[in-house]
């Protein structure tokens, strides 16, 4: 079987042979004050194990008790993604063993999802402009996070080559969501892309909701992603693999891009593909083979005995319903209209994932183009050098807005501006420290200016000579020669409107 | 009273005379640790005793008096509680050597309430490992033997407790029946074993055998005893999804008012599966005298037919097998308990399996092989899924009777106290004792068992089984008590009075 990239066809030649089919399966942490079974807390970042009780550390005799909470956000993302709401419904117990899962089965749902059979729709650029992919729902339904195993020892945390294992049950029991799509069958170039778009979708819409911050780097959605391959042509679908934990944007469609070549050259080989997990590993883009089907656990699902069946009452279902968000295409028309931009200039936007981001930084008093010029451009930059989300890089729209603020006040130029973000990303504190720190504000005070003005009229009495007899063209020089003599720092404007003054007088 | 007199008196006069200031708790305590010290090396009622605890307990209950706070109706009262319930000051095993030395963090519920009541908790009582058992033969640290011939069983998984309650060692105490291990045990001790309605009990801190079948009871010498100790430890709690969030039943005052010995207007319901080939002709003999005395008393008896009863015990063995699979994965040497071939060589499942292997019985181990297997991908909808349906179909069976009557009596169990070791290569033999016990697991509905004589042909005790709809324990409360008065009348004392002297060994 090929293992290197290189040994595999190329996309375009795929494509043009075969249709895949992907499956989605998008875990999401709930952001819960406390976890799905018990009162403990679930914020991040705590000492080891210092956010447990007996009911999540699984201790004998303890039992579980549902976090309504938790329940409502589950219905509140089925029916963002409109399924149907289980009028009847009941936990399951997925039996197996595993050193961070304290009572060796994990409470989720089996075959009574809470919610089931939605769809959503996901928006990807083609060569014949924007089209809409609609996305089945299969189902969503709520289980609890295992804790976390850390292996010491090795050379890659993995647990091959580790001398020992720590274990931290903080994250034991943690509310998740487990949304499953229906087979997506796409033409075959968009594949990677709709695969992508989808999961920008679901985090667009779980934050919305407000369920969840969704963040990926810290594990708080968590993407498989199966696919299979079969000839064009044909209709049954093929052998899938599913690659486990595809944790970025970028790397789900790395990684169903990688899946989709790989297939078609096994099949190219005239060999079965196996169905199996795969590991994506984002340094090399490729992924690996994990447990075989014949490998696989036989989970042993039966209804949880010590919790009671949830029937969520119809009343409940449309009060949920009634503080549903507005659904994400729709705000991203209101929010075009309202921003005026173009159909390119709202897809750049949308496709960095800054939509959130330039509305809030609407709010907070900028211009939309300015907002969009800073979150697509400087700070989107850093984000890419830093591997890091736009939101996560140290800069807040607020500050971004102060910014702007700031130049339409005339305190800072374009350059000055600049190093401004520059500093804030930097961690240098917000926009008016280092403005303070760098000494960056715009020389506007008359006075100092004036001195300036005069000096280069004085040292380019040609240039000045034109000026008062009309043309306009020397006026640039100046300009550039007070702004040198001042090191950038002053008003353009200013200085221009300075100039004229005098010269005009 | 005198010490040997303070381990004789009910649970109810032990608490009026605390109250009254006759005597201390501290006294009624001292009176029943010296009982187990110079009794419980022949019994082994209990696994683990805490003297000091007791003490300083008992002590708290007669400062409470004397400041003159209002006391419960059972403080000062000792019990012995079931090792399955977690404790906070005492290890909790559920008679399993994976669990030995095990410290739980947590109180169970029930725990938390006895001690809010003033109760006194002596210590630990031995039992079937997780429950799993219906002789104590299966306990990790040897069995218990049945105080009126001591070369036999004290009934299981609760035997630990009835074994206490039989040779005078509590006035009360804790069980837990999943399928008969609180009633088998007291009918075959001559004491009075209550199984709540599924729910009725809280179940928060009971070490689970199988979740959907388990509840936890009173055991107690007398019938209003038990009914004290019902009050006690039953009602809703927001850490058991599955507790019931309604009133607990008035179970004292139907104690108080069946023990008046009327029972008219009551209708009574012999059911006729539970009886016959394989119950054995004292137990046969004693049932029907009692059933009886039920007409005598007032009832109007009839024959029951619950049809689907004879397939409990096959959907039993299918199900809680299931449950225990599950929930004993739990004990895996990572966090707790037993961890056997930790030396830094070998992998964390290894040590698990090491481990598990060593700590798990011959009974745990048969029922984790079994509930995999019924619930493994093929094999689910044969087994499990087919058990839950007999499931349904008892709960109507019992529905169904319950139109015609308001209560159903069988013998609690088909044989009285058989011999240590005679049944211990033979599951199946050790199964059929909780046959006329286990369709009210099954259901959920409320049971209990009370004393209603001896065997003639081996003078040892029969249990009355009652069974009562769900939600309406106070039926059996009633019937037990008139029955009780009855014989009490009738045989010039209670049963146990009628039990040999335990020998006593220092």
């Amino acid at each position: 079987m090929p293992t290197a990239t290189t040994a595999l066809p190329s996309f375009d030649d795929v494509i043009a042979r075969f249709d895949p089919v992907m499956g989605m399966e998008v875990h999401v942490e709930l952001g819960t004050v406390t976890k799905m079974f018990c009162g403990c807390s679930t914020e991040f970042g705590a000492e080891p194990n210092t956010q447990v009780c007996p009911t999540c550390l699984g201790l004998p005799g303890s039992l579980p008790v549902v976090n309504r909470t938790a329940v409502e956000s589950a219905m509140r993302i089925g029916l963002a993604l409109n399924c149907h709401i289980a009028e009847y419904c009941r936990f399951a117990r997925k039996n197996y063993f595993y050193p961070d899962m304290p009572k060796n089965f994990q409470i989720s749902q089996y075959d009574e999802p809470i919610a089931f059979d939605g769809w959503t729709e996901v928006t990807v650029d083609t060569d014949d402009g924007p089209r809409v992919v609609p996305i089945g729902i299969e189902r969503a339904h709520m289980e609890e996070d295992t804790g976390k195993s850390l292996h010491v020892g090795g050379s890659t945390g993995r647990i091959h080559g580790a001398s020992h294992s720590l274990l931290d049950y903080n994250r034991a029991g943690i509310p998740l969501i487990e949304i499953v799509t229906k087979p997506i069958e796409v033409e075959a170039a968009l594949a990677p892309a709709v695969a992508r778009a989808y999961v920008t979708e679901l985090r667009e819409l779980v934050r919305a909701l407000g369920v969840s911050e969704a963040r990926m780097e810290l594990g708080q959605m968590r993407c498989d992603a199966n696919v299979s391959l079969r000839p064009r042509g044909t209709t049954t679908f093929g052998t899938r693999s599913e690659t486990k934990n595809v944790n970025s944007l970028r790397s789900v469609e790395r990684a169903v891009t990688y899946e989709i070549r790989r297939h078609a050259a096994v099949l190219d080989a005239g060999e079965p593909v196996v169905q199996e997990t795969r590991h994506w590993h984002e340094d090399t883009g490729e992924t690996t083979a994990g447990r075989t089907k014949e490998e696989a656990e036989d989970y042993r699902y039966f209804p949880e005995p010590d919790l009671v069946p949830l029937a969520p009452s119809r009343e409940w279902v449309e009060e949920l319903r009634g503080t549903l968000p507005e659904p994400p295409a729709a705000r991203r028309a209101r929010l075009q209209g309202e921003w005026g931009f173009t159909d390119l200039e709202m897809r750049d936007v949308v496709n960095a994932g800054a939509m959130g981001l330039v509305e809030e930084t609407v709010t907070a008093g900028s211009d939309p183009a300015g907002a969009k010029k800073w979150w697509l451009g400087e700070i989107a930059r850093t984000a890419n050098e830093r591997g890091a989300e736009l939101d996560q890089v140290g800069i807040t729209p607020q500050q971004v807005a102060r910014v702007q603020e700031l130049i339409g006040a005339g305190t800072l130029n374009d350059k000055l501006a600049r190093q401004v973000v520059e500093g804030v990303l930097a961690g240098e504190g917000s926009p008016d420290e280092v403005i303070e720190a760098r000494g960056l504000a715009v020389v506007s005070d008359d006075a100092a200016l004036g001195a300036a003005v005069d000096d280069a009229i004085a040292a380019m009495p040609d240039a000045a000579e034109k000026v008062r007899g009309g043309n306009m063209g020397p006026v640039g020089a100046l300009i550039g020669s007070v702004m040198k003599a001042t090191q950038g720092q002053a008003d353009a404007q200013r200085v221009r409107e300075l100039i004229l003054q005098r010269l005009g007088e | 009273m005198t010490a040997r007199d303070l381990s004789r008196h009910t649970a109810g006069e032990l608490a009026a005379a605390v109250a009254s200031g006759e005597v201390s708790a501290v006294e009624v305590t001292q009176a029943h640790l010296d009982r187990i010290g110079a009794v419980d090396g022949g019994v082994h009622a209990y696994l683990h005793v805490d003297a000091d605890a007791a003490l300083a307990a008992a002590a708290d209950v007669d400062a409470r008096r004397a400041a003159g706070a209002e006391l419960g109706p059972l403080a000062g009262v000792p019990l012995a509680l079931k090792d399955v319930i977690t404790t906070s000051d005492m290890p909790t095993t559920a008679g399993s050597r994976i669990l030995e030395g095990w410290r739980p963090p947590y109180d169970a519920t029930i725990v938390q309430r006895l001690r809010d009541a003033g109760v006194i908790i002596l210590g630990k009582t031995n039992m079937d490992e997780f429950a799993m058992g219906s002789s104590t033969e299966n306990s990790a640290f040897g069995p218990t033997h049945n105080p009126w011939d001591l070369s036999r069983i004290p009934g299981g998984s609760g035997g630990g407790s009835a074994a206490a309650l039989a040779s005078f060692q509590a006035p009360l105490a804790i069980g837990t029946d999943t399928g008969g291990s609180i009633r088998q045990p007291a009918a075959v001790t001559g004491t009075v074993g209550v199984k709540p309605t599924y729910g009725g009990v809280s179940r928060y801190g009971l070490i689970a055998c199988a979740s959907s079948l388990d509840q936890a009871g009173p055991c107690a010498r007398t019938v209003q005893d038990a009914a004290l100790l019902h009050e006690v430890i039953a009602g809703h709690d927001a850490l058991d999804s599955t507790s019931i969030d309604r009133p607990v039943p008035d179970v004292a005052g139907a104690a108080r008012q069946g023990a008046e010995g009327d029972l008219s207007g009551l209708r009574v319901g012999v059911v006729s599966e539970l009886g016959g080939e394989g119950y054995q002709a004292g137990v046969e003999a004693r049932f029907h005298e009692t059933v009886e005395l039920l007409g005598k008393l007032g009832a109007d008896v009839v024959e029951v037919s619950c049809p689907h009863f004879s397939y409990g015990l096959a959907a039993y063995y299918l199900i809680l097998p299931s449950e225990v699979s599950s929930n004993l994965a739990r004990f895996d040497a990572m966090r707790y308990g037993l961890r056997v071939g930790d030396d830094g060589t070998r992998s964390a499942e290894d040590v698990m399996n090491a481990t598990r292997g060593t700590g798990f019985g011959a009974e745990a181990k048969r029922r984790i092989i079994l509930g995999t297997y019924a619930l493994s991908s093929g094999y689910y909808d044969a087994y499990y899924g087919q058990a839950q349906k007999v499931r349904t179909l008892i709960s109507r069976d019992f529905a169904a009777a319950f139109e015609q009557v308001d209560v159903l009596v069988s013998p609690t169990t088909p044989t009285t106290a058989f011999p240590l070791g005679e049944r211990v290569d033979d599951p199946l033999a050790m199964y059929k004792n909780d046959l006329c016990t286990i369709p009210s697991n099954l259901a959920g509905n409320a049971s209990a068992s009370f004393p209603c004589g001896l065997a003639d042909e081996d003078g040892l005790p029969v249990g009355l089984h009652v069974m009562a709809p769900v939600m309406a324990d106070e039926r059996v409360y009633r019937v037990g008590a008139a029955v009780e008065q009855a014989y009490v009348t009738q045989w010039g004392g209670y049963l146990l009075d009628q039990a040999p002297e335990v020998e006593e060994r220092q």
